[in-house]
């Protein structure tokens, strides 16, 4: 069954046209990956689904229904979260707490009952510390809970922010180039991660520029270039695809590929 | 010991209030518990905008016009003759129920004006629906563009009130009644109540202070510094940042215009220059240099400059003082000048900055 489907989405920028007419379907239960170079739409293309952009034209629909030009926030709150290419983690605040922002939208007291403290609202305000503690716990840095988040290197960011995206219990993830700016040792943890979220039930739809990251996680790549499709498929299919040779990866990428395989 | 650090300054707050109040009465100053109260009252204003400024991060030049029109709403409410309608039934029907009282003005003759309580609420109301008028359009506006924004409301509300004459114009109102607020409490300006007033003032401004903090420290708190550090980011992780803003944008205009009812009850009139840009100034510069995002420095600060001033401490020079305040603080010491003094202070004694545990720690 397919959880996301998106159908001929377009967006320009001034005579730019940065998504021409993508569509794409992920199942649920699936990682699914987004290749393409530099400028090929892929961000553009995520920040369509989260929201955070209005599509020119076309389709977004998510577990059957459409979330097309939805606000970002009611989009988290469907179950699409995200992380961004360059982790935003909140700066002023601890790693807990920054996680703890992910439980906002499954939580629900406002303004009157968090002031005056409303029976019931303690309650709720320990449950968020607990459930954004196991989610730390889960990504492994439990034990940076109380840092100020501006204090951790990058490589931990990207692991609180990816805990944040969790704590919103999204039934998809979009994460979008996890794997740049880590090193090979980071990269072999978030490789296991994103198996274990799988593994979850959590569907993941991943922009990734490493190909030994994308290739070795996906169940189904899509190729974007210039803001098109031109391959889709498993990652055998991708490698060998005449199109994807020429057009984006060069003869390089055919030795790596073919290395990897002996 | 984090626990101890919050509940600290709840416990000494009455403390220090009522030191302070022995302290007049037996150095036989306590004629200077009026400014005091004043002082007070001003600076519950700088802390709705220090929720407002400091977490959620939306800059706010309009607030001096929210306390304006909540004590002009109450002045006018409560001083405005309404005996020619006494014998319309929906007169009597308030009367009744309290909203209308009869009494004699100032030459025994009989009038008849909203009692102060209903003029409280209709002062809140006012507030609400001005401030969603207002907050709805510009908070949409981003830094430069908002502060520009809510100046210029502040601006027209001063005009408007200047040059209306049910506000009286430039000389505002007077004459404004006492107010019960309940079981012998009283909101008055008169001096044998002058202590009365003190802990009314330092009451309300505890309970406030207790409100905020237990705002700062939930939900609702960290989706205010979410959206302060990274707006995009807040929407994304599913905080509704359009409507938290303009939430707290509301709460800190009720809690200025509070203010405003109190203050004019107190000191018996309001006048437009309650409502003048230089006001609005001078809260956003107490909030600086209590720190913005640091509840008890912003009301530690305000008091103590707020009384100063109103001492005449700073003579002519009043407004002066306070934009160089502001100017100084942005430009030397961004983050308020009591974090750095702690810092200090504390490497002076020779302990550690203790600013990031310890790696190892957990």
């Amino acid at each position: 069954m397919a959880l996301l489907e998106v159908a001929g989405l377009r967006r320009s920028f001034g005579g730019l046209i940065a998504v021409d007419g993508v569509s794409l379907t992920v199942a649920a239960g699936q990682i699914k990956g987004v290749i393409g170079p530099n400028g090929a739409g892929k961000t553009t293309l995520f920040n369509m689904i989260s929201g955070l952009l209005r599509p020119d034209a076309g389709q977004i629909t998510f577990k059957d229904r459409p979330i097309t030009g939805l606000k970002p926030y009611q989009i988290a709150r469907a179950g699409i979260s995200r992380t961004f290419q360059n982790p935003s983690l909140f700066l002023q605040m601890n790693v807990l707490q920054n996680v703890m922002v992910g439980r906002h939208s499954r939580t629900r007291w406002d303004f009157f009952g968090c002031g005056l403290r409303w029976p019931g609202q303690p309650r709720e305000e320990r449950a968020i510390r607990e459930s954004a503690r196991s989610q730390l716990d889960y990504v492994g840095l439990a034990h940076l809970a109380d840092w100020p988040a501006g204090a951790l290197p990058f490589g931990q960011r990207r692991m609180v922010e990816l805990a944040r995206a969790l704590a919103t219990e999204p039934e998809m993830l979009l994460l979008d180039e996890p794997a740049s700016g880590l090193n090979t040792r980071e990269k072999e943890d978030l490789g296991g991660l994103i198996r274990r979220i799988r593994e979850r039930g959590i569907t993941i739809l991943l922009v990734e520029h490493d190909m030994s990251v994308v290739m070795g996680l996906s169940d189904d790549i899509l190729v974007l270039h210039n803001g098109c499709t031109i391959a889709e498929g498993t990652p055998a299919v991708v490698q060998n695809d005449p199109r994807v040779i020429s057009v984006y990866l060069g003869g390089e990428f055919q030795d790596v590929a073919q290395g990897q395989e002996s | 010991m984090n626990r101890l650090r919050q509940i600290l300054p709840f416990a000494l707050f009455p403390v220090v209030v009522v030191g302070a109040q022995i302290l007049m009465r037996a150095t036989e100053t306590e004629y200077c518990l009026t400014q005091l109260t004043m002082a007070v009252y001003y600076a519950i204003v700088v802390m709705g905008l220090c929720l407002l400024m400091g977490y959620a991060g939306q800059v706010s030049l309009g607030h001096g016009a929210f306390f304006a029109i909540g004590g002009y709403t109450s002045a006018v409410l409560t001083t405005h003759d309404l005996s020619g309608f006494k014998d319309a039934t929906w007169a009597a029907w308030l009367q009744r129920a309290h909203v209308l009282v009869a009494k004699q003005d100032l030459y025994g003759n009989a009038a008849m004006t909203v009692s102060p309580w209903a003029a409280f609420l209709a002062a809140m109301l006012v507030t609400f629906v001005i401030a969603l008028l207002i907050g709805y359009p510009a908070l949409r506006l981003r830094g430069h563009y908002l502060a520009m924004a809510t100046l210029g409301f502040g601006l027209i509300v001063s005009k408007m009130l200047l040059g209306s004459a049910i506000t009286g114009s430039a000389d505002g109102i007077n004459g404004v009644p006492e107010w019960k607020l309940v079981a012998g409490l009283t909101v008055t300006g008169k001096s044998a109540l002058r202590v009365q007033n003190y802990y009314i003032a330092c009451g309300l401004a505890l309970l406030l202070l207790l409100l905020l903090r237990n705002l700062i420290h939930s939900r609702v708190g960290r989706a205010l510094q979410a959206i302060h550090d990274r707006e995009t980011a807040a929407n994304a992780m599913g905080i509704n940042t359009a409507a938290c803003k303009l939430k707290v944008f509301v709460l800190s205009a009720l809690l200025a215009a509070i203010v405003g009812v109190f203050f004019t009850h107190y000191t018996g009139g309001i006048g437009p220059s309650e409502a003048g840009a230089l006001k609005s100034v001078r809260y956003v510069a107490l909030a600086a240099a209590g720190g913005m995002a640091n509840l008890w420095g912003v009301t530690v600060m305000s008091i103590a400059l707020n009384y100063l001033s109103l001492r005449g401490w700073f003579g002519s020079y009043d407004n002066a003082v306070f934009g160089a305040i502001l100017i100084s603080i942005v430009s030397l010491a961004p983050e308020g000048p009591l974090k750095p003094l702690a810092l200090w202070l504390r490497r002076l004694m020779g302990g550690t900055t203790g600013r990031r545990p310890d790696h190892g720690a957990a």
